[in-house]
């Protein structure tokens, strides 16, 4: 079985602060890392490899920086690495982003199962995954938290849903994002760690994957972001005095006023 | 295409530094200088007091915009029920497709789901595209997809909107990667430029830390999914009068890859945490997994669901299900309670956009005062009983527990 998990880094949010004065993002020393959700994909597709036999590849997109990320994949087992990198990428939005990893993909070749983590952290939309396995023209389950039986050939996973979860069936080769439900993830072991420090993780441009240069970076990036800002933050709230008695005989009638309830 | 530092015009007064949310600016030579990564935000040009950075855009457009026209809102259901995120698109879908001058129509798809088509128009719809067949029973990515594009294909809307649901969150990746045009997740704010007929969605990023407002002004139709709880729904005029356009389903290619097994609703209290108006959520401030009873008792209360946060979820105190924040849902009820939670980033993010919240927490300093609406600093084991009960006897809720 050939599996790829698809990793994006992006910067570790906790980390993220807004500076009062300026209204602004500080942004010194924040680090990079793995997208957290990504980690769960790493770990899913590790242990499938372990029962059914394989390998097991993880695919970025980014700057050249971002092969950092990859390397701790491969410190948790992972087999092997590419990274996406060309001045030509920068700028895509999900389509043009799910459509070069696409092209990686489909350069990897015979992959039988790709793996993304729900959403990454720093945007949030979810879409790529799903965006990839229509340009590949497989099938996709998203939200996923266990894969019941897996063989050569197809797979059962169960989907989150609002109100619980649901049972589903499909063939292979299909597209699983994942939550945090799903596993644990592994800590990387001293050889995976020694094994990526001397790794060099293939770097595979535009060109290398055959992309059509108009599907790629801005140009082809439906969605433009006009205006990024802060958000107005809510005014500062009230603060109960009293015994608890009284706070909560005040917190009950400031909620009752409002007629909610 | 993109974006340069007109070098002329630079005074190295580093204003753009710290404006860039990608951290990719660097002064060298008293000059700025943009480093990869750059996707074009603008902020740095907004914030440059001296127009030293130009931002350039491929301004072709390669379709004829003209020939779509109508404001479309996917009507999500299950088993026959309307999610209640329909109602809130089909009131900001009223007010968009009013100002565009254009028609709403909802797009139904299920398997004996008919008599829904009414309650769609009686919430403001004009039009409800009905597509009816025993291969849309359940929600499957390949079955809706197919019959949306096909739908799509013909009738061109301008805009379509879906909820930022489990359904909607799958099948709108899928139908915009198909149709090659844009998609924004998750949006909490939206307008139209009625002179370009372009829809301004903003969303938050950075787990909220940040909105940004995207644009899709070269393709159609424009789509976004809308975060459930934002906007208000619409009203009900069961006078209201539309069209039923049944779709003909005979020519759809039915490729229907995946197979529902099974579908299991989770029994217990409520979990559908994203459509509660009230949620109770605790956090490890409750020191011990009994004590989540008091969460729960007051969720019971006042009939509102149970969330929790991470740490809880993590110590194994409540099933992951019921988490609130980056890692687990995103709610925005009428009213949030964070019993014991301490407030990290990431669990703001997740109902910071909630009407009212209360915090009860021992540590005055806990972040989570900082966004509370209303805040009580104490015990939460001592503080929780005491709000139950006083919540019982103003509703007059029967004293007695239910377990």
């Amino acid at each position: 079985m050939k599996i790829v998990v698809c990793v994006k880094q992006v910067p570790d949010t906790t980390e993220v602060k807004i500076n009062p004065e300026t209204n602004t993002l500080v942004r010194e020393g924040v680090a990079s890392v793995v997208n957290p959700f990504d980690m769960y994909a790493v770990e899913e597709a590790l242990r499938i490899k372990e029962k059914l036999g394989g390998t097991v590849v993880a695919l970025s997109m980014g700057p050249p920086q971002a092969a950092e990320a990859l390397k701790e994949t491969i410190a948790m087992g992972v087999d092997e690495a590419v990274l996406l990198s060309d001045r030509a990428f920068a700028g895509a939005d999900t389509l043009a982003t799910s459509y070069a990893l696409a092209k990686g993909i489909e350069k990897i070749g015979d992959v039988d199962l790709i793996f993304c983590g729900k959403q990454a952290i720093d945007g949030d939309t979810a879409q790529v995954g799903p965006e990839i396995a229509e340009k590949l023209g497989i099938p996709h389950v998203t939200y996923v938290k266990k894969i019941n039986e897996i063989n050569e050939t197809g797979l059962t996973v169960e989907r989150m849903t609002e109100e619980g979860f649901e049972r589903v069936k499909l063939p292979l080769p299909a597209l699983l994002t994942v939550v945090k439900e799903i596993n644990e993830p592994r800590l990387p072991s001293l050889k995976g760690k020694m094994r990526a420090k001397n790794i060099q993780v293939p770097v595979w441009n535009a060109e290398m994957i055959n992309a059509d240069p108009g599907k790629i970076g801005l140009k082809g990036s439906p969605t433009w972001v006009k205006r990024i800002f802060i958000p107005e933050m809510k005014c500062q709230g009230e603060i109960f005095d009293g015994s608890p008695e009284e706070q909560v005989k005040s917190l009950v009638d400031a909620i009752l006023s409002r007629k909610i309830v | 295409m993109g974006i340069r530092v007109i070098t002329d015009k630079c005074y190295g007064c580093k204003v753009c530094v710290p404006s860039c949310p990608f951290g990719i600016i660097e002064i060298i030579d008293k000059k700025a200088v943009i480093k990869d990564g750059c996707n074009l935000c603008g902020a740095c040009a907004t914030a440059c007091k001296f127009n030293a950075i130009e931002i350039t855009r491929e301004t072709e457009t390669k379709i004829d915009k003209s020939l779509y026209s109508g404001v479309w809102v996917f009507a999500e259901q299950r088993e026959g029920k309307l999610a209640n995120v329909t109602k809130e698109l089909l009131g900001e879908g009223r007010k968009l497709a009013d100002e565009l001058k254009e028609p709403l129509a909802a797009v139904l798809l299920g398997k004996g789901i008919g008599e829904l088509a009414q309650g769609l128009i009686a919430h403001g719809a004009d039009k409800v595209y009905l597509a009816d067949a025993p291969e849309l029973e359940y929600f499957l990515e390949d079955s809706y997809t197919q019959v949306i594009v096909d739908l799509v294909k013909k009738e061109r809307p301008n805009i379509i909107l879906l909820g930022a649901t489990a359904i909607g969150r799958s099948l709108a990746p899928k139908v915009a990667a198909r149709l090659e045009t844009g998609l924004t997740a998750d949006c909490t704010g939206l307008e139209v430029d009625v002179a370009e007929k372009n829809l301004l969605q903003t969303r938050p990023a950075f787990g909220g830390n940040l909105m940004a407002t995207i644009l899709c002004p070269n393709h159609r139709p424009q789509m976004a999914t809308v975060r459930p709880k934002v906007f208000k729904p619409s009203a009900e005029d069961p006078s209201r009068t539309g069209e039923v356009i049944t779709v003909d389903l005979t020519k759809t290619k039915w490729d229907i890859r995946a197979q529902v097994l099974e579908v299991v609703k989770e029994t217990g209290y409520v979990v559908n945490l994203e459509e509660a108006n009230i949620i109770v959520s605790g956090g490890r401030g409750l020191c011990d997994p009994k004590n989540f009873a008091m969460v729960e008792e007051l969720a019971r209360v006042l009939g509102g669901a149970v969330g929790a946060s991470r740490a809880a979820v993590d110590a194994g105190w409540i099933p992951y299900a019921h988490q609130v924040g980056q890692t687990g849902k995103t709610v925005g009820p009428k009213i949030y309670f964070a019993c014991g939670i301490h407030g990290a980033i990431q669990h703001l993010a997740g109902m910071s956009s909630s009407d009212i919240i209360i915090a009860i927490n021992k540590n005055p300093d806990a972040p989570i005062f900082k966004i509370a609406t209303y805040g009580i600093v104490g015990d939460v084991r001592e503080v929780l009983p005491l709000l139950t009960k006083e919540f019982k006897k103003a509703l007059g809720v029967s004293q007695e527990a239910v377990v």
